[in-house]
């Protein structure tokens, strides 16, 4: 394997959904190579950052005209 | 109907008693999704007004078209579609264009073999549990995903953030699976060398030979 193709195997080696025939090529190809060694860690740290990342808090007036908003339409749709 | 709404009560059985002219699990749907419908907003389009308007537009348009959602797909993937369409509307009318740029047609650089080869290749200097505490990191992250192609950034999101599966981010923006996995592998190789150039230590940095074999 070169380091091109494992490069397209990256996202299914990352997520665990990669052949294990292909996986045992991937590891061989790993275990010889630091620079793709070190991508993989790479690639593995930015995913958990972006994961773990603080998602944006939603302004509390907002979300309280929206909740008014939705219950007008509400009301239009199931008249009482 | 005499069961009382609770935070356990499945999506499932709140969109049926929502069909049913629930208000009250309408609303429940609405608290449980909202933070990840706007934060994925914010994170599309940088700008609190829109990412509001996109949010908005999103639970209106759900609760219209309550009625035409069957679970297929779960309900959180069901939104999450609305939401990642009137987004790109948003950045459509922004640019002007007409047409949506997630149509496949005009992908033909998209195959793998067209994938960016990594440049800066070196070790991070901290771990990710560590850099996440930090504002500095964060404001990284967010400039790092604001550089992606959209197209790019919202296969990343759904995907990688919002923890959609392969085939659920191909139902959610009507690619194809393989389509995505391009798009995704090239969101992950770019955020990766962006992050690696800030965060990672020059002292470790590898120079990868190309073409050669192992």
């Amino acid at each position: 394997m070169k380091c091109e193709e494992l490069l397209t195997m990256l996202n299914e080696y990352v997520d665990g959904t990669v052949d294990p025939a292909i996986c045992d090529e991937f590891e061989k190809h790993l275990a010889g190579c630091n620079p793709c060694q070190v991508v993989v860690d790479n690639i593995r740290k930015t995913i958990t950052l972006y994961k773990a990342g603080q998602p944006y808090a939603m302004p509390v007036q907002f979300r309280e005209r929206m909740h008014d908003a939705l219950r007008k339409k509400w009301k239009e749709k199931f008249p009482a | 109907m005499t069961n009382q709404l609770t935070p356990e009560t499945p999506d499932a059985e709140l969109v049926r008693r929502a069909q049913a002219g629930g208000l009250d699990a309408f609303e429940m749907l609405t608290t449980r999704y909202e933070q990840r419908v706007y934060s994925l907003a914010m994170r599309m389009l940088r700008q609190e007004q829109d990412a509001e308007d996109v949010t908005q537009q999103t639970f209106l348009s759900a609760l219209e078209n309550l009625d035409g959602f069957r679970g297929e797909a779960s309900f959180s993937t069901w939104l999450l579609r609305i939401a990642s369409h009137a987004a790109l509307k948003v950045i459509r009318k922004r640019k002007g264009l007409e047409t949506v740029s997630l149509e496949e047609a005009t992908e033909a650089s998209e195959h793998s073999d067209s994938v960016p080869h990594p440049e800066f290749i070196a070790d991070w200097r901290q771990s990710p549990e560590q850099l996440v505490q930090k504002r500095e990191v964060q404001r990284l992250l967010d400039e790092a995903l604001a550089r992606l192609d959209e197209k790019h950034r919202l296969v990343f999101l759904l995907r990688d953030v919002e923890g959609l599966s392969i085939h659920e981010t191909a139902e959610a923006l009507d690619l194809s699976e393989a389509n995505v996995k391009v798009r995704l592998l090239r969101a992950r190789l770019q955020l990766r060398e962006q992050l690696t150039q800030t965060l990672g230590d020059p002292a470790t940095q590898l120079v990868r030979s190309h073409h050669h074999e192992h």
